[in-house]
């Protein structure tokens, strides 16, 4: 017995031992939208093909991505929260801010619509309607960028969204689905996300459309003068592609179910 | 229900296609987890075992302690674990976050408690059992430490296979050290919490059958190499 266990542990450290050895690759964080939108696996393999970047993602909220950014554990972020994004900047975090692409948000909500939200004129009008009505309405909770932006629509509609009705639930934008789809609930999403997930049950798109409800993803490479370790080079070569007309032609070409996602609008320095 | 049959197809689907996908998310599991399991072993069994030979001050807080942070949440455990190998935090330097190795090191600090703490409780009963022979034989500490590991063999090999399973199973504290990059440092678990947060809801119960299955091989091969439930009770 113990020979063979001696040998099954050999085995294991030397498993250990041979994956030390690996190329350096760029990390980035970016927001869960990005990935969950089905974007990213589209983009990735071309970006590899074209530029050799083996880009590697971190998927996390927008808040902890600038945070991961500002302790320098990613050479870049790509996230949809401008307010934040300036602040990061201000604090010398990052290079500079480089805008994408953009898509927006829905909301979404049971199909029988009980608030009403499908007739709104605005997106104030909308979410007015969910308070009065006093509906279930999951909320991401999470400091993100769409939960900054739900937070920002609220205060535009004159409310201060609490009540047993407000339900945050401190989760990803998937997670948040799922509860919302559990509870019947409404919610407010990114179209990719949304289009994307597998779980809709009794849920439906109700509302879309107002400008306000814009969402604009922007690149930032983090400041290499703070974290001398962060590859900026390889940063900058990948907002270079992004910024491409190979990155327009496939973010806007980019599909589900028929549905165009992204727009690509990075202009040319 | 329907899910939850559509789940178990897909797991089946999942193994015999032989999606070199899953055979690579497959493979850091193990090797995160194998490793974990064997450096919390190395750290986890001597320490059970010389807890339970020495009297010294404070020996019943420290037991204490060691069975209380069998508990420790795994998600404290990546935080911390993220603080010291965040470039700002004290190790950053290393350059180990989002790699394996920082998930083995989460992973071994979640574990060893667990394994330590089963380790000391078999091995207490046995030093109860030993202890006169072992003070006549007039053997040193070194030696009783050794043969009453050597003896509670069988039991130690279950700390082993629960700390294993804690590790095996954990999602927590994998994800804020890990990552979970594609290619690089997903693993099943982290895999599964990805699919649902997609709303794939039964590709991610199919991951969660493959993980169990992979979680009841290995302690069958252990079990196997290890010839027990055959021999003759020693």
């Amino acid at each position: 017995m113990t020979r063979r266990l001696v040998l099954l542990l050999a085995v294991v450290f030397a498993g250990i031992v041979a994956a030390s050895a690996r190329a350096e690759p760029i990390r980035v964080a970016v927001t869960t939208s990005f990935q969950n939108s089905g974007l990213a696996d589209v983009l990735l393999p071309e970006i590899k093909a074209d530029t050799g970047l083996d880009v590697q993602l971190i998927v996390v909220g927008t808040g902890q991505a600038l945070r991961l950014g500002a302790a320098g554990d990613v050479d870049a972020v790509l996230v949809h929260a401008r307010a934040a994004e300036e602040a990061f900047l201000a604090q010398g975090h990052g290079l500079h801010r480089r805008e994408i692409m953009y898509n927006d948000f829905v909301l979404i909500g049971p199909a029988g619509d009980p608030a009403g939200i499908a007739g709104a004129e605005t997106a104030a009008q909308a979410l007015q309607r969910i308070a009065a009505a006093q509906v279930p309405f999951v909320s991401r909770g999470d400091d993100s960028g769409t939960h900054k932006k739900e937070l920002a629509l609220w205060n535009a509609a004159g409310l201060a969204p609490t009540g047993g009705w407000y339900r945050p639930v401190g989760a990803g934008m998937g997670a948040t689905l799922n509860t919302a789809s559990a509870m019947e609930a409404y919610v407010m999403a990114d179209r990719a996300s949304w289009l994307n997930f597998g779980n809709k049950g009794g849920l439906a798109l109700l509302f879309s459309g107002d400008p306000a409800l814009f969402n604009q993803y922007a690149f930032i490479p983090v400041n290499p003068d703070k974290h001398p370790h962060v590859r900026a080079d390889l940063a900058l070569k990948l907002e270079h592609w992004l910024a491409s007309d190979r990155a327009r032609e496939l973010i806007d070409g980019y599909r589900v179910n028929g549905e165009k996602l992204f727009t690509f609008n990075a202009k040319q320095p | 229900m329907d899910s939850i049959f559509q789940g178990l197809g897909q797991a089946v689907r999942l193994i015999f296609t032989l999606d070199p996908d899953l055979y690579e998310i497959i493979a850091m599991s193990l090797r995160v987890t194998l490793s974990a399991v064997a450096i919390a072993s190395l750290i986890g069994l001597p320490l059970g075992a010389w807890l339970a030979v020495n009297r010294f001050r404070h020996r019943r807080a420290t037991i204490a302690v060691l069975n209380a942070l069998m508990g420790l949440p795994p998600v404290v455990v990546g935080l911390f674990v993220y603080l010291l190998l965040s470039r700002s935090g004290p190790f950053g330097v290393l350059g180990l976050l989002f790699t394996p190795t920082a998930m083995i090191i989460a992973q071994v600090i979640i574990i060893t408690p667990l394994i330590a703490s089963i380790a000391h409780q078999a091995i207490r009963d046995l030093w109860a059992e030993y202890h006169d022979l072992l003070i006549s034989m007039n053997a040193t500490r070194g030696q009783r430490i050794r043969s009453l590991l050597w003896d509670g063999r069988r039991a130690l090999l279950t700390a082993m296979l629960a700390g294993f399973g804690r590790a095996i199973g954990e999602v927590g504290a994998i994800m804020i050290v890990g990552g979970s990059i594609e290619h690089s440092t997903r693993v099943l678990t982290t895999a599964i919490a990805l699919e649902t947060s997609k709303g794939n809801l039964e590709f991610a119960l199919g991951l969660g059958v493959v993980l169990i299955a992979l979680a009841v091989a290995v302690n069958l091969l252990i079990h196997t190499l290890s010839g027990t439930e055959r021999a003759p009770a020693w």
